[in-house]
């Protein structure tokens, strides 16, 4: 039997606000156990919680960017459960008014292209994190997450492949990014998925049971999550002729599974009810306005500009947009006058590599756009080769040094002086009668060797065209 | 609204609550009263009612994002029944 996979997304996004949901304590990652709470956070009786204006603004632009209809009226609701993560036995999420509802979102898998739907996008409030202590047998719980601010974006199950929800994730991933309401790091545990899965026969339109899958903590794990979670449940109806049932599964990186949870009892029952201590908040039109006014420029605009106003490809338009700083790096290096095909090269090229090599983000980078620019122009001039430009790059990168005078300090500008090039070759092609014997027999690969000693003979200067094409006239002449 | 001993049972483990039998029936009878004050509640008409959620007329209270240090981590472990010098100590609950 052919069967379809169908899967819907649940993802928990942290919002970028330095301070929690309902408190002035620091969003800090890390820290000492319990230094980033107050009585608020950790629940004491008789603290009053007060709403974020940043994290309204940033949950209203991300409802905006997935376009959603925004709640104009919208109220935070409490989630009853015990479990002492949860200092005050409740979250406050949005249950009944969620600030986004019926969005879309687009995506492109391959050439094909199609629209998930999102069901809603509510605020609510991590939950602290629990650290078991075998020695004395007690759970010590650290309240520091507690109350950081988090969006939960919820899809309809309009996923049929891992190959949809990877895209999907990208899109959420960007399009957070460049608001710049969240890092979305998944290594940091900024952006969190569960996946709801079932699968049918193809061609059914009934929903089969689905099972829910967490701890999912990067894009390679879901797509393997969702291929064995798929094979699974295929196998059970097929083979051994059982149900799925439902239940939460947690995936296991190490084992290549997902395992069974043992599922508390009545764990589903909420019992949500209208929070009382947080006033109602209004999104008035002019307010939405001036959101949709500040929103920047998207990644899909962006790829699509590049490629119209600067002709460069589809591909480098895609790695120059991956992140809006590294999209405000390119833009601002054309900016100071690069071309914007050699500013794509670089960056690509060695800005990319540095980046590696030293495990930087874009940000970090103090090396300045208009510094690769001044760079890029002096090859462009004809004053620095290529290969030698790299090098000054990799120099001067780490502390942004000054290039001319590096250049200066280190006798690197480019010998442009035909006279002196013409003298080097001939030169070489004295010292060295074998290559060009074995040149003139047929040896084609004797002239990269000559090439290199004519380079070598002007420290790496030579304008590789120009030497080039006079070693290529001498050997000629010979 | 027939409050059940059932139900109590169900709403006592959603509460973490421990009630000794006799008390399972006399609660019975309180909630049974209680739910039936909605029974009230819910014969007027209230179609041209807007829904409310708060009592008081107050919207979009909000504060800046700006952070600022509590620093009494000792003070407020001090409120709990368990704790050692730089968290809340619970039972096992992980599984
Ligand atoms: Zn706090």
């Amino acid at each position: 039997m052919n069967w379809e996979v169908v899967i819907g997304l649940e993802t928990h996004v942290e919002l970028a606000t330095k301070t929690k949901i309902f408190c002035s304590c620091t969003t800090a990652f890390g820290g000492d156990p319990n230094t980033h709470v107050c009585p608020v956070c950790t629940g004491m009786p008789g603290s009053l919680p007060v709403m974020n204006k940043k994290v309204l603004e940033y949950a209203a632009k991300a409802s905006l960017a997935l376009n959603c209809d925004v709640t104009q009226y919208c109220k935070f609701d409490r989630k009853n459960y015990f479990y002492p993560d949860l200092p005050k036995a409740y979250q406050v999420s949005q249950l009944y008014l969620p600030i986004g509802r019926n969005g879309k979102v687009p995506i492109q898998v391959g050439s094909e292209e199609k629209v998930i739907r999102i069901h809603e996008l509510h605020m609510e409030e991590d939950a602290g994190k629990l650290v078991h202590d075998n020695w004395i047998d007690q759970t010590r719980a650290d309240y520091n997450r507690c109350g950081v601010p988090l969006i939960e974006i919820v899809t309809e199950p309009d996923f049929r492949s891992g190959d949809e929800v990877i895209a999907y994730l990208e899109k959420l991933r960007s399009t957070l990014e460049y608001l710049g309401v969240s890092d979305c790091k998944m290594q940091e545990g900024s952006l969190r998925c569960d996946v709801n899965l079932s699968v049918r026969p193809q061609g059914s339109t009934e929903l089969g049971t689905r099972t829910e899958m967490k701890n999912l903590n990067s894009f390679k794990a879901i797509s393997r999550a969702i291929a064995y979670e798929a094979r699974r449940q295929e196998e059970l109806i097929e083979m051994d002729h059982k149900r799925v049932i439902q239940e939460t599964r947690r995936w296991d990186d190490n084992k290549d599974a997902t395992i069974s949870m043992r599922s508390k009892e009545n764990a589903q029952d909420y019992r949500y009810f209208p929070e009382p201590d947080i006033p109602p908040m209004e999104l008035t039109d002019s307010y939405l306005d001036s959101l949709r006014a500040s929103m920047p420029e998207m990644a899909p605009a962006k790829r699509e500009r590049y490629q119209r106003e600067w002709g460069l490809s589809e591909k480098d338009a895609a790695l120059l947009t991956d992140t809006r700083a590294m999209a405000a790096y390119f833009e601002d290096t054309v900016a100071a006058g690069a071309a914007p095909k050699q500013a794509s090269d670089w960056i690509q090229g060695e800005v990319l590599r540095e980046l590696k090599e030293k495990s930087l983000d874009i940000k970090q980078v103090v090396f300045a756009p208009e510094a690769l620019a001044h760079l890029i122009d002096l090859v462009r001039q004809g004053k620095l080769n290529r290969n030698t430009a790299v090098k000054v790059f990799r120099a001067v990168f780490d502390d942004n040094g000054d290039i001319d005078a590096y250049v200066k300090a280190h006798g690197l500008e480019q010998v442009n002086d035909t006279g002196l090039v013409e003298q080097v070759v001939s030169d070489v092609l004295a010292a060295n009668p074998q290559s060009v014997a074995d040149y003139k027999a047929g040896k084609k690969k004797a002239s990269g060797f000559l090439m290199g000693q004519c380079m070598k003979a002007l420290k790496g200067k030579g304008d590789p065209k120009v030497v080039s094409q006079t070693l290529n006239k001498k050997l000629a002449e010979l | 609204m027939k409050i059940t001993t059932e139900l109590v049972d169900y709403v006592s483990v959603l509460s973490r609550l421990k009630l000794p039998e006799e008390e399972k029936v006399k609660m019975a009878g309180e909630l049974e009263q209680i739910i039936g004050y909605m029974d009230i509640l819910n014969r007027l008409d209230t179609s041209d009612i807007e829904p409310m959620s708060h009592t008081f007329p107050v919207k979009n209270v909000l504060r800046e994002d700006v952070v600022e240090d509590f620093g009494g981590r000792a003070a407020l472990l001090s409120n709990a029944p368990a704790h050692d010098d730089t968290a809340f100590l619970v039972p096992k609950t992980v599984d």
